[in-house]
């Protein structure tokens, strides 16, 4: 007998759609090994979430399935509903994106893991009750006793995920199936939660089947990895050798395409063209034909099979051969020109912002509403943006990052602090001024599917800011066509609906929008968080070559550190309401000198195997504070860890005076703690 | 400026767009030719009848149609055909005036008040509830006799001013909740006045509403007048309307059939006409709906 756990063979998985059938996972087969850590990555509506999800038989109705799903010598796809839900949860148990829906919300977090536990085993009221505390006491949850009496909505995001945990470890499953369990959550959680994770698979010895499209978290976590393209497995093998010498054009392509932290100054970023398929009436052949560099006429005729290519590796591609003996199989995709941060730039500065301060009222009460204290979303933020730079403004969900982006655009006199856009006090602006200057300061959002009107074709979307500032006819025409092309489109695109556009096109669409009245800053709302991985390189590619050749100023908000590092020149690193540290990328990347800046760097997941294995870690207690009720002092005293390491007389001091920003080197950092 | 001769393809605007995907849907254009030929009927057609809609014929009563009357005649003595067309005339004007103008109030109180929110809705919805409670038909009859001899024009703006509360209400609520939407904050952005706002992005977005709510308040409007006309004013009798005819004639239906079916099927075949032109329009607006893919 061979060691798989699960055993599936020629697994397909279609659903009835209106444009026709939605062929979601097409003939697959994959073996899962007792305790192995199987990573499973592809792009949105690849097909991964319905794989995973046809091994515990929770499709929908609709779903048509064919194929085998072999445990322990049962098919499970012949079993009935009932034989099934034993096997569920006790063989093999699933933790979702969003544990608040995969949680009961009227059950408490107790109550839930002893029904787990009672279903697939006798145990008394009692016994099940310990077992569920001392279950939630591993997966770290504090006061496990008395949080088992809450309900799922009183735990923060992090705290729910582990709560998922605890119940899929809670009846010793086989396999552990984890659909993107980190993806909601923040960095500094994520590295919490993946921690967790590989621990409760050292613990049950189960195997887990992770999941994700963060490449970094496969890097970190798993053993083998899969990787999937329109409803088929076109790449597998050991994590490693595939991140080594990835043999399968778009593993190839999207490898190469995703920014890193760890590669300060080299900014080349491959990009695949075109925008993932969807898996309804595809031709056949390869599905990655109409992206594919290497792509023949072979392609067309023939569907590829997943084949081996060395006793532990396995790819579909019909010139599987002569693609993996390519020297340097990278220069087979288009990079993105190399970003150098401009040294030449002018010292003016086009955006300053000084002790801003945004506070939203807490209102209780039902019939008489008052107020009963604030929320510090933004508490004394400074920012400096150059012409021709871009300054990144970083920091977890909920840091006040976005609040921060609308108070500058509202132009108006903030609550306190000043706001100068190109020099001038935006509170000192007359209405009409203020109008005219909106053409200077332009943003791009985050959703590109929320950002542009379902109902606008999109050319008149981007004529829409000509026209309002007085544009004739004629000349709105030529700059609608200028504009496309600037950002990769053509003139008869514009005349289509948003709807008929990928992710990546319909940012580009929202781009040359921004851009229509020739603004001098724009600002940038996390602009390629919402894209698929494949498709973020050529947008970061395009916005780095737009403010080449515009000379803009970028304010870029965004989470992701890759990201910034590759398109950003200096940072500006936010926590709850104010920032700890700004300087130059290059310096704080190098050496963040804030500990909170740190941890946030070495939470990131590098999409390297070998520097992300032996990588040292800092894993930060506790989540993001609530900004009605900050810490005192320093707001990163309760999670700093740096602060157990100092002298009694300065972690006082630290829970006390909040630290001012000091000018250290090329940067500025608040802390208390003496700095190199 | 000139326009430059070699644009292979010349952008369509969203008006451009949205004319050409209507005319792609054949029904609705049946619906839009019918509407014109029930215009032209209740225009024209009168000249082609041998009697006008005011003059008795005492030596016909309640014939069925013949070459005299091509609809039959009534019990007095009208001529059914002529009396019809001058049915359809009323109606259709009072339906679609109606439609338009309650609907069209509902848009722009909805699309205002849930846009700006804040003191501007606060104003309207105080409007719209005491119009709600009021009890508009004790008031209209109470102002009947100010409006008596007046133009009928007044009973449609009466009836559009009584019949928009509810579509204004459903109309703020959806823009309330598309304001929060990035394509509405990216537009105030790039300084887009709010009443541009409002007709460019927010309405649009609910035309599906509106669209509905217009086509049902046609057919709604035309039976409901004769109602009023009870109050005293709007179509007064010897006068008529579709209504009217309707109501008069469906007590002998089974005795005197053409007394009823021909103002019926005028009134089913606008209503049908108009929720054509209406499916129409909505599938035109909307670039999600299957007609519009075929661009
Ligand atoms: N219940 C359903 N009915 C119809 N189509 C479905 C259904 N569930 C999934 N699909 C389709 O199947 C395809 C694969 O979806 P799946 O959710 O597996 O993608 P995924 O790889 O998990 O993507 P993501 O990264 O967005 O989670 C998609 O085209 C999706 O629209
Ligand atoms: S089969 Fe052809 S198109 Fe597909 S990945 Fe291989 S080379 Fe590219
Ligand atoms: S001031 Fe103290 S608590 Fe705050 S970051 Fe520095 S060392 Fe940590
Ligand atoms: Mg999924």
């Amino acid at each position: 007998m061979s060691n798989n756990l699960i055993e599936i063979r020629n697994l397909a998985v279609s659903f009835p759609s209106e444009a026709g059938v939605v062929q979601a996972v097409r003939d697959v087969s994959l073996d899962i090994r007792a305790g192995e850590v199987l990573g499973i990555v592809g792009e949105s509506g690849s097909g991964k979430t319905v794989m995973s999800l046809a091994m515990i038989r929770l499709l929908a109705r609709t779903a048509s399935i064919s194929g085998s799903i072999i445990h322990d010598g049962v098919d499970l796809l012949q079993l009935s509903d009932d034989a099934m839900s034993k096997y569920r949860g006790k063989e093999i148990s699933m933790i979702f994106q969003d544990p608040l829906s995969a949680l009961n919300p009227v059950h408490t977090i107790g109550h839930q893991i002893i029904e787990a536990l009672q279903i697939h085993s006798e145990m008394n009221k009692n016994d099940a009750l310990k077992r569920a505390i001392e279950l939630l006491e591993i997966v770290g949850i504090p006061r496990p006793a008395e949080r088992a009496q809450s309900y799922p909505h009183e735990f923060s995001g992090g705290m729910r995920q582990r709560v998922m945990i605890a119940l899929a470890i809670a009846n010793r499953p086989k396999v552990i199936l984890a659909d993107e369990p980190t993806t909601a959550l923040d960095v500094t959680v994520q590295a919490q939660i993946l921690d967790l994770l590989k621990t409760a698979r050292d613990m049950t010895g189960a195997a887990v089947v992770l999941v994700t499209h963060d490449l970094g978290v496969v890097a970190g976590l798993a053993d083998r990895v899969a990787i999937m393209y329109a409803g088929k497995i076109v790449e597998i093998g050991p994590v490693e050798e595939v991140f080594a010498q990835p043999a399968m054009p778009y593993t190839i392509g999207l490898l190469r395409s995703i920014p890193r932290i760890d590669t300060v100054g080299s900014s080349r970023l491959t990009s695949i063209s075109g925008a993932p398929v969807s898996p309804i009436n595809l031709p056949k052949g390869c599905a990655f034909v109409p992206r594919c560099p290497a792509a023949s006429d072979v392609c067309t005729v023939k569907t590829p099979e997943l084949v081996s290519l060395s006793p532990t590796r396995m790819t579909a591609c019909v010139r599987q051969g002569e693609i993996f003996a390519l020297q340097d199989a990278g220069k087979l995709f288009q990079t993105g020109p190399v970003h150098v941060a401009p040294e030449t730039t002018s010292d003016e500065v086009t955006l300053e912002v000084r002790g801003l301060t945004k506070t939203f009222p807490l209102m209780k009460g039902v019939l008489l509403r008052r107020r009963t204290g604030s929320v510090y979303a933004v508490d004394g933020v400074d920012l400096v943006l150059r012409r021709g730079r871009s300054l990144a403004l970083v920091g977890e969900s909920g840091c006040g990052k976005t609040t921060t982006l609308i108070e500058i655009l509202n132009m108006v006199a903030p609550e306190s602090g000043t706001i100068s856009i190109l020099g001038r006090n935006v509170a000192e602006l007359s209405r009409s001024e203020r109008l005219g200057m909106r053409k200077d300061l332009q943003i791009v959002f985050q959703d590109p599917f929320a950002s542009l009107d379902p109902r606008l074709p999109i050319g008149d979307a981007i004529a829409e800011p000509l026209g309002n500032f007085g544009m004739s006819k004629a000349d709105q025409e030529n700059r609608v066509k200028e504009l496309l092309e600037l950002v990769g489109l053509n003139q008869s695109q514009a005349s289509k609906y948003p709807n008929e556009f990928s992710g990546g096109q319909r940012q580009r669409i929202a781009i040359a929008r921004a851009l229509a009245l020739n603004p001098q800053i724009v600002a940038l709302d996390e602009p390629v968080s919402a894209l698929d991985v494949s498709v973020r390189a050529g947008v970061l590619n395009l916005l780095a070559e737009l403010q080449e050749k515009l000379n803009l100023s970028y304010l870029f908000v965004s989470h992701d550190l890759a990201v910034v590092q590759h398109v950003a020149d200096d940072i500006a690193v936010m926590y709850l309401g104010s920032i700890v540290e700004s300087g130059p990328v290059r310096d704080v990347f190098a050496h963040p000198k804030h500990p909170y800046t740190q941890a946030l760097l070495s939470a990131v997941p590098i999409p390297d195997p070998k520097i992300e294995r032996t990588r040292t870690r800092i894993i930060l207690q506790g989540e993001l504070p609530s900004p009605a009720n900050p810490p005192s002092g320093c707001r990163f005293h309760n999670r700093c860890h740096v602060r157990s390491t100092l002298s009694p007389e300065l972690a006082e001091k630290c829970s006390v005076v909040r630290p001012e920003m000091l000018k250290i080197g090329t940067g500025s950092v608040a802390c208390h703690a003496p700095l190199k | 400026m000139s326009a430059s001769s070699e644009t292979v393809e010349k952008r369509l605007t969203r008006m451009a767009l949205v004319r050409k995907r209507f005319a792609r849907n054949k029904l609705a254009v049946a619906g839009l030719v019918i509407l014109v030929a029930m215009f032209v009927l209740a225009f024209v057609g009168p000249f082609f009848g041998k009697h006008s809609w005011d003059s008795l014929d005492f030596f016909n009563l309640l014939q069925p149609p013949s070459r005299e009357h091509f609809f039959g005649t009534s019990q007095i003595g009208g001529d059914v055909y002529a009396l019809t067309l001058r049915g359809l005339q009323k109606s259709l004007i009072i339906g679609i005036l109606v439609a338009i103008f309650s609907t069209g109030l509902a848009a722009i109180a909805g699309g205002f008040a849930g846009f700006y929110g804040g003191k501007v809705d606060r104003s309207v919805m105080w409007i719209i509830d005491a119009l709600l409670v009021l009890p508009s038909f004790l008031i209209i009859a109470v102002m009947s006799p100010w409006f008596r001899g007046r133009t009928w024009l007044i009973f449609v703006v009466l009836l559009a001013a009584f019949g928009w509360m509810i579509t204004a209400r459903i109309i703020r609520s959806a823009t309330m909740s598309l304001r929060e939407r990035d394509f509405v904050r990216a537009a105030i952005y790039m300084g887009i006045p709010a009443r541009k706002i409002v007709f460019r992005h927010l309405l649009p977005n609910v035309a599906s509403i509106l669209i509905i709510d217009a086509t049902l308040n046609v057919g709604g409007t035309i039976l409901s007048e004769t109602g009023l006309s009870y109050l005293g004013f709007g179509v007064q009798p010897p006068d008529v309307s579709l209504g009217s005819l309707i109501a008069e004639g469906t007590a002998s239906a089974l005795t005197y059939p053409w007394l009823f079916m021909f103002a019926g099927a005028a009134l089913v075949l606008t209503v049908l006409a108009v929720s054509f032109v209406g499916d129409g329009l909505r599938d035109a607006f909307d670039p999600g709906s299957a007609m519009g893919k075929k661009l």
